[in-house]
């Protein structure tokens, strides 16, 4: 993934999103790399509508077997989520389950006009109907499921993404 | 032998008492608890996390206000809550505690939330399934006898971190019938596990049990004494019925000499907190000024208390 | 019949025997040790090498649970229990449902067990008519029906002036009062040693305040009436100093301990095991080990099992709502054996402890040791084999003890009643 510049593809993905920002846009990150960068493009876009952040850690489907994810984060989504142009933000999009209980979690705080999902990469590998609207690059050829590909955050604050094998 | 909560990883099973418990274990329920905190502001309060799973709410010994916090920490997890009231005398007659367990177990219950008036009951289930191979049902203790209230001092402790942050440099009074309590029990359990370096009960003699300075606390009988420069005062309910069994002469003498006034509140530090499990008994252990004043935290901890119940729940739920 | 114990490494305590000899039976009695009596005929040989022949074991404190709590045990079960652990003799305590406060009673209860033909029972009649501590039961009557002693079980006399009353009619007869050091309110609402352990499990405590209550009265009482005074069941270290200070000022009275209450302390507790739900409450680690170093050094007078049945039902409930007592009969020797090796007791001096010191405050004479002439009541034992202790390895109908799951020291080979082999490993 040498080749994939964060930050790069962070400018891409605002400049995809910008045409379609409207009052009502209101941006929700995904913990925690999606938060990362949704902060970004928050500000980048000027987005009027407060930040929102999602832990789907009490949504996952995989709580039955798995259990609580280690110390979950508060769940905040201060602006009214009725009638509200949401953009779902997240760092990398897989199977598509994230999606499937971030959207559910946003549900709980009202009736949205209408959701999108704006991602940095799309690894492939999806299990479920889910689709990015907005989505800087794609890989070519599925990763394999024991590779993980994830936002990091330099103490500067800069992007990079980071392949890392699971054992 | 095993600690009977922790199964073989050393993951809590069951929740039975706080004494014993490891510090990161009582850190993970505290860190889970917080945001669940948020749930009671969105407009679905529900939580996907024990859909299709059924709580019983197995209370052997009245108590409206806590099953009530139970049930609805359950139902904002999306679990399927029976509330069953048994009457002790009558269980005495007939049916056995562990054959009502049995008998629930036979409709699938997941996860029992036990009262009982006999301390070690709710240890005594959790034995049982355990020898039964019934491991996937859990028990929550909601208060036996006097031995423990694990989710009460769970949620003591998540309100003193909530105003205090760190336990590390705290000075806690615990005033009042530490013997009949298994508040102040699991209360002190806590305290001492999270590393506060001065837990003082204060009381008669009547109402201290033998060789309480063992479980890490100083002992003060003089109130004014013991108040001296805490930053967290954790008052105890006194039971009527206490004048009875002549540990103490009556209401209004305790109330003079360990009720907590605001004359001698003001000498604990100026920030210091005022809690309560609840119920109280206003003009018998604190004064109504103390109940109401700025200094008091009585109710943010009962809105704590179902977030931390939600957290035990889930995290107890899954395995 | 005539059998021949060969080659067993002989115990006898009351007669200072430790060596070994062939012991030879006959007609019910010992007949002869070392050679072999004119004529004697073996018409069973036991080969006892490297095993002890001691006398069988003397128990001042077994409940049968018959008549009245037949449910938790019957005559037959208990005595198969008393033959496994090498038991002979039992005391029984007069805690039956109803009370053996009737001579109809004691001698039904003794004709049952005649005809069982296993252990001789040695009952304790009670003190009180239904041990209410109200009238006096007929004592001589009693005797009469075979009583050796009298009690109150573990149910104090709450009026002082009804028991000095009845020490006073025991002592017109020089009947012997056997006493459970128990102050009726100080423990009327405890379950459990009132200390750290207690304080920590939220369980009501009995405080040392009331056995030592009970004994200043009990002394007092029984210094004025001259009774015979036996103290049951010594639970702490203040208690036995009280004894050892009524000895020094010249008072004649006995005192033994349970086999629980030498081994175990409060922590044994652990997470509220309701098999150390006892009466006396378990104390503390240091008024255990006064009791086992009072036991070795003759200040308490005997061991017993305190042997106590209780059924499933009655045990797995929560501690305080849980019968009280232990099962023992089977534990007496590992245990008796394990605490003469833990206090550095000789075998001999150890086995005194349940045979010849017991045979004493029972009054047994003839039985306890193993003179020429004595009933042939025998244990044959390997003190060197571990057993394990198993719900299954039990003959007693109750398998509530705190040793479950144990290994311990001593393995009955043969038990003889009356020169009868009534037991075989």
């Amino acid at each position: 993934m040498k080749d994939l510049d964060a930050e790069a593809l962070c400018r891409q993905l605002a400049e995809q999103i910008r045409p379609h920002v409207c009052p009502a846009t209101a941006l929700v990150g995904i913990y925690t790399g999606g938060l990362w960068l949704a902060e970004r493009l928050h500000a980048e876009l000027g987005i009027a509508q407060p930040l929102g952040a999602i832990d789907v850690s009490f949504y996952r489907d995989d709580y039955a077997s798995k259990g609580l994810h280690a110390s979950p984060k508060k769940t905040e989504i201060p602006f009214d989520v009725d009638g509200a142009h949401v953009i779902l933000v997240d760092d990398v999009l897989y199977t598509g389950r994230t999606t499937r209980a971030a959207l559910n979690e946003l549900f709980d705080f009202g009736r949205p006009a209408r959701v999108e999902l704006a991602v940095l990469v799309d690894r492939g590998g999806r299990e479920l109907p889910v689709a990015a609207r907005y989505c800087a690059h794609t890989l070519a050829a599925p990763l394999a499921r024991e590779q993980n590909l994830e936002l990091q955050r330099d103490e500067a604050g800069q992007f990079g993404l980071k392949l890392t094998q699971r054992a | 032998m095993r600690n009977p909560q922790l199964n073989q990883h050393g993951e809590l099973q069951h929740l039975l008492t706080l004494d014993g418990l490891p510090r990161d274990i009582l850190n993970a329920i505290l860190d889970t608890a917080a945001p669940f905190t948020e749930v009671a502001e969105r407009e679905v309060k529900k939580l996907p996390l024990l859909r299709g799973k059924s709580v019983f709410n197995l209370f052997f010994e009245n108590s409206t206000r806590t099953r009530t916090t139970f049930e609805i920490a359950a139902k904002r997890l999306s679990a399927d809550v029976v509330n069953l009231n048994i009457n002790t005398s009558s269980a005495a007659k007939g049916e056995s505690l562990l054959d009502t367990v049995d008998n629930l177990c036979a409709m699938q219950a997941d996860m029992f939330v036990v009262r009982h008036a006999a301390s070690g009951a709710p240890m005594l289930i959790a034995q049982h399934l355990q020898n039964t191979g019934r491991d996937h049902i859990h028990v929550v203790n909601a208060g036996d006898g006097r031995h423990a209230h694990p989710t009460q001092g769970l949620l003591d402790m998540y309100t003193i971190r909530h105003f205090k942050r760190d336990f590390t440099n705290l000075t806690v009074a615990i005033v009042g019938d530490v013997l009949h309590s298994r508040v102040a029990r699991s209360q002190i359990a806590a305290l001492t596990t999270l590393g506060v370096p001065e837990v003082r009960v204060i009381g008669p003699k009547t109402l201290l049990p033998t060789e309480v300075e063992r479980l890490g606390v100083r002992v003060f009988h003089d109130m004014r004494e013991g108040l001296k420069g805490v930053d967290v005062v954790m008052m105890l309910r006194l039971q009527n019925e206490r004048m009875n069994g002549a540990l103490l002469p009556t209401p209004q003498e305790y109330y003079k000499i360990w009720g907590l006034t605001a004359e001698k509140l003001a000498l604990a530090k100026p920030d210091a907190i005022v809690m309560h499990p609840g119920p109280m008994n206003r003009g018998v252990e604190i004064d109504s000024a103390v109940a109401d004043g700025a200094q008091a935290v009585i109710l943010p901890q009962v809105t704590f208390g179902i977030a931390v119940r939600m957290a035990v729940m889930s995290m107890l739920g899954s395995r | 019949m005539n059998i021949l114990i060969s080659n067993g490494r002989v115990v006898d305590p009351a007669n200072r025997v430790d060596a070994v000899h062939n012991v030879y039976v006959s007609g019910g009695k010992i007949v002869a040790l070392g050679a072999a009596p004119d004529g004697f005929v073996a018409e069973r040989t036991i080969d006892a090498s490297g095993l002890v022949v001691a006398p069988g074991f003397i128990d001042l404190a077994a409940r049968l649970r018959e008549p009245g709590y037949e449910y938790r045990a019957t005559l037959e079960s208990e005595m198969e229990a008393a033959m496994a652990g090498g038991v002979t003799s039992l005391a029984i305590p007069p805690d039956t449902d109803p009370v053996l406060d009737e001579p109809g009673l004691v001698e039904m209860l003794t004709y049952r067990a005649k005809k069982l033909n296993r252990a001789h029972i040695y009952p304790v009649g009670a003190l009180t008519l239904g041990l209410k501590g109200e009238r006096l039961s007929e004592m001589a009557e009693l005797v009469e029906a075979g009583c050796v002693a009298f009690s109150q079980a573990n149910v104090p006399v709450v009026d002082n002036t009804v028991l000095m009353r009845a020490l006073q009619y025991a002592a017109t007869f020089g009947f012997r009062v056997w006493l459970q050091p128990l102050a009726p309110f100080l423990s009327r609402v405890g379950h459990a040693h009132d200390g750290e352990v207690a304080t920590r499990l939220g369980l009501s405590g009995i405080p040392v305040a009331a056995e030592t209550v009970a004994l200043f009265t009990y002394l007092e009482l029984a210094r004025a009436t001259g009774a015979r005074l036996h103290i049951t069941r010594l639970s702490s270290a203040a208690g036995l100093a009280l004894i050892d200070q009524a000895r020094a000022d010249g008072m004649d009275v006995t005192c033994d301990v349970s086999i629980n209450h030498v081994h175990l302390c409060d922590m044994d507790i652990g997470y509220f095991d309701p098999n150390c739900h006892l009466i006396p409450p378990l104390r503390s680690q240091r008024d255990r080990e006064a009791l086992a170093r009072g036991l070795a050094e003759g200040r308490i007078n005997a061991l017993c099992s305190d042997h106590t049945p209780v059924d499933d039902d009655g045990k797995q409930t929560p501690f305080a709502e849980s019968e009280p007592g232990a099962t023992g009969l089977e534990l007496l020797l590992p245990l008796t054996l394990k605490w003469a090796d833990k206090a550095g007791l000789s075998l001999i001096d150890g086995l005194a402890r349940i045979t010849s010191d017991a045979a004493k405050i029972v009054g047994i004479t003839k039985a306890g040791h193993l003179s020429v002439g004595a009933r042939a009541d025998v244990c044959v034992f390997d003190p060197a084999a571990h057993v394990v202790v198993t719900r299954e390895g039990l003959k007693s109908q109750g398998k509530n003890t705190p040793f479950l799951g144990m290994e311990l020291p001593g393995k009955v080979h043969y038990t003889l009643v009356e020169g009868q082999v009534m037991f075989e490993a």
